[in-house]
């Protein structure tokens, strides 16, 4: 189906724009072909994601999941009774599970990366706006060369600040990656353009991802039928953009552990460069 | 006056009974769409921060509704609080899970689908479809699917809501706008020549009202 003609989307509303569904990829095929050659193995070949600090911002990791292995370190964003954001060490882990299984995704793809935990979901639903910027926010202060966002806020009031936040974090070196809707969603800040968007495609491997011709989502990566991390140690399979996101977290370390000189706006050109669907994929 | 204009808006209290019947026909066609065992809505009540079971079609629909848990627990909590929609599969693995899903649903679904429910800024709730047949593996085409389900949901879970909130100012203490919506829907049974004076006698009240202390005014608009 064409979602694509939906409000807020820009390109070509024949192309597909929210998701890629099996089959698609050929459609969204671009014949590019600058004279420097970027490929992917200069891009990523045999890095490990040593060396580059890659933070979750979620709902806390579950420490020692075989999946996830060690964490440099764990804090807790929360709200007091005065309205107050804080930051304190976690040891609680994960309330839910969601942020252990993007940990897990990043660690599968960057084994050697440092994952770094920031708890901001899991208190209740009620304040979690504030406590999402108060952990961005600190997030950025900590000078992360990735930070992984499976989540999203649709309340107006904070898209302004998250906007400006996403910038800052933009010319300070640190990668925003977020989870888009697969919807025509008002919501943030996967649309600032100043972050790298993923929503999901349907193939199972997971080094495969495509640029998105029809943005406001810019890449598709592996969403559909991933073995993610559990709590209590197992595994499941699960499917969203929640874990498209960290397979392009995890791709991000990879190159950035090779190429640590990347501004976000060069790493985003070379994932555009080394994607599955531009230039035959290289 | 917003108020009051939602209260007397909402006419009759027949309303909230006529939303609730859409969502359940909601989550019925989910239900039968997906070929699932069961579909659920969840709405986010704000004053406690938990999730109630507002409809169920199938397992679980007769004694589920009403139920409530604290809205960051469970696959519905992640969905709510990421905005993100989620599916699960192959959930009775996990001992905990099971714990958690018998105690919330009755049953210990094989997977889940779930999709927040967002409308305009806020996310009002979750919806649910559980076990959809395994033989066909999940694709995105579903995804898509279930979210077109979500944006009818979200939408009748806010005329819902709209109309509770209209009887929650009927009920308040000073009945006046109790008395507004029986004026309302006292005119709307009349007959069309008692409608017609009525007519006549509320729009000599609103000039009234409208000119302030103007009692001269009602004598000459009667």
């Amino acid at each position: 189906m064409a979602a694509s003609q939906e409000p807020g989307h820009f390109g070509d509303p024949s192309l597909p724009a929210w998701s890629l569904p099996a089959g698609e990829a050929q459609r969204i095929a671009i014949g590019v072909d600058w004279p420097e050659r970027v490929t992917r193995e200069w891009a990523f070949g045999d890095a490990t994601g040593e060396g580059v600090r890659v933070c979750i911002l979620d709902s806390g990791v579950e420490r020692g999941h075989p999946l996830v292995g060690g964490l440099e370190g764990a804090v807790a964003v929360v709200k007091g009774v005065d309205g107050h954001v804080s930051v304190a060490d976690d040891a609680e882990g994960d309330l839910c599970g969601h942020g252990t299984a993007c940990a897990g995704i990043v660690r599968a793809i960057a084994p050697k990366a440092s994952l770094y935990s920031v708890r901001v979901l899991g208190a209740g639903f009620k304040g979690s706006g504030p406590v999402l910027l108060g952990g961005l926010r600190w997030a950025i202060d900590q000078g992360f060369d990735v930070i992984n966002m499976s989540l999203s806020t649709t309340k107006r009031q904070f898209a302004e600040l998250l906007h400006e936040l996403a910038d800052s974090a933009y010319f300070r070196r640190t990668v925003l990656v977020a989870s888009a809707h697969n919807m025509p969603v008002e919501s943030y800040p996967w649309r600032f353009s100043s972050v790298i968007s993923v929503g999901s495609h349907e193939e199972p491997e997971s080094l495969k991802f495509f640029y998105n011709p029809s943005p406001p989502v810019e890449f598709f990566a592996r969403g559909v039928g991933v073995e993610i991390a559990w709590l209590g140690g197992g595994t499941i399979r699960s499917s969203g953009n929640s874990f498209a996101t960290p397979h392009i977290a995890g791709i991000c370390a990879l190159i950035l552990s090779k190429h640590p000189e990347l501004t976000p706006f060069q790493l985003k050109n070379v994932l555009y460069l080394t994607a599955d669907n531009v230039a035959g994929g290289r | 006056m917003t108020d009051l204009r939602a209260a007397v808006a909402a006419g009759t209290l027949g309303s909230e009974e006529s939303y609730r019947e859409l969502l359940q026909a909601i989550v019925e066609v989910a239900r039968a769409i997906f070929g699932a065992r069961a579909s659920s809505v969840f709405l986010h009540d704000e004053e406690t921060d938990e999730l109630v079971f507002e409809a169920v079609a199938g397992e679980g629909a007769d004694d589920l509704v009403g139920r409530r848990f604290p809205s960051s627990t469970g696959v519905a909590g992640w969905v709510l609080v990421t905005r993100q929609p989620l599916v699960i599969e192959e959930l009775q693995q996990d001992p905990r899970f099971a714990r958690e899903a018998a105690e919330s649903t009755g049953f210990v679904p094989k997977g889940l689908m779930a999709v927040p429910l967002l409308h305009e800024e806020r996310a009002l709730g979750v919806l649910e479809v559980l076990d959809r047949p395994q033989e066909a593996a999940f694709s995105l085409k579903e995804m898509e699917l279930l979210g077109l389900f979500a944006n009818e949901a979200a939408i009748a879970l806010d005329l819902l809501q709209r109309a509770r909130e209209a009887r929650a100012v009927l009920e308040e203490e000073d009945g006046q706008a109790a008395a507004l919506a029986r004026l309302a829907a006292r005119l709307g049974e009349a007959e069309p020549e008692q409608r017609e004076a009525a007519q006549r006698l509320l729009e000599a009240i609103e000039a009234f009202l409208a000119a302030g202390s103007g009692g001269q005014l009602l004598d000459d608009s009667l």
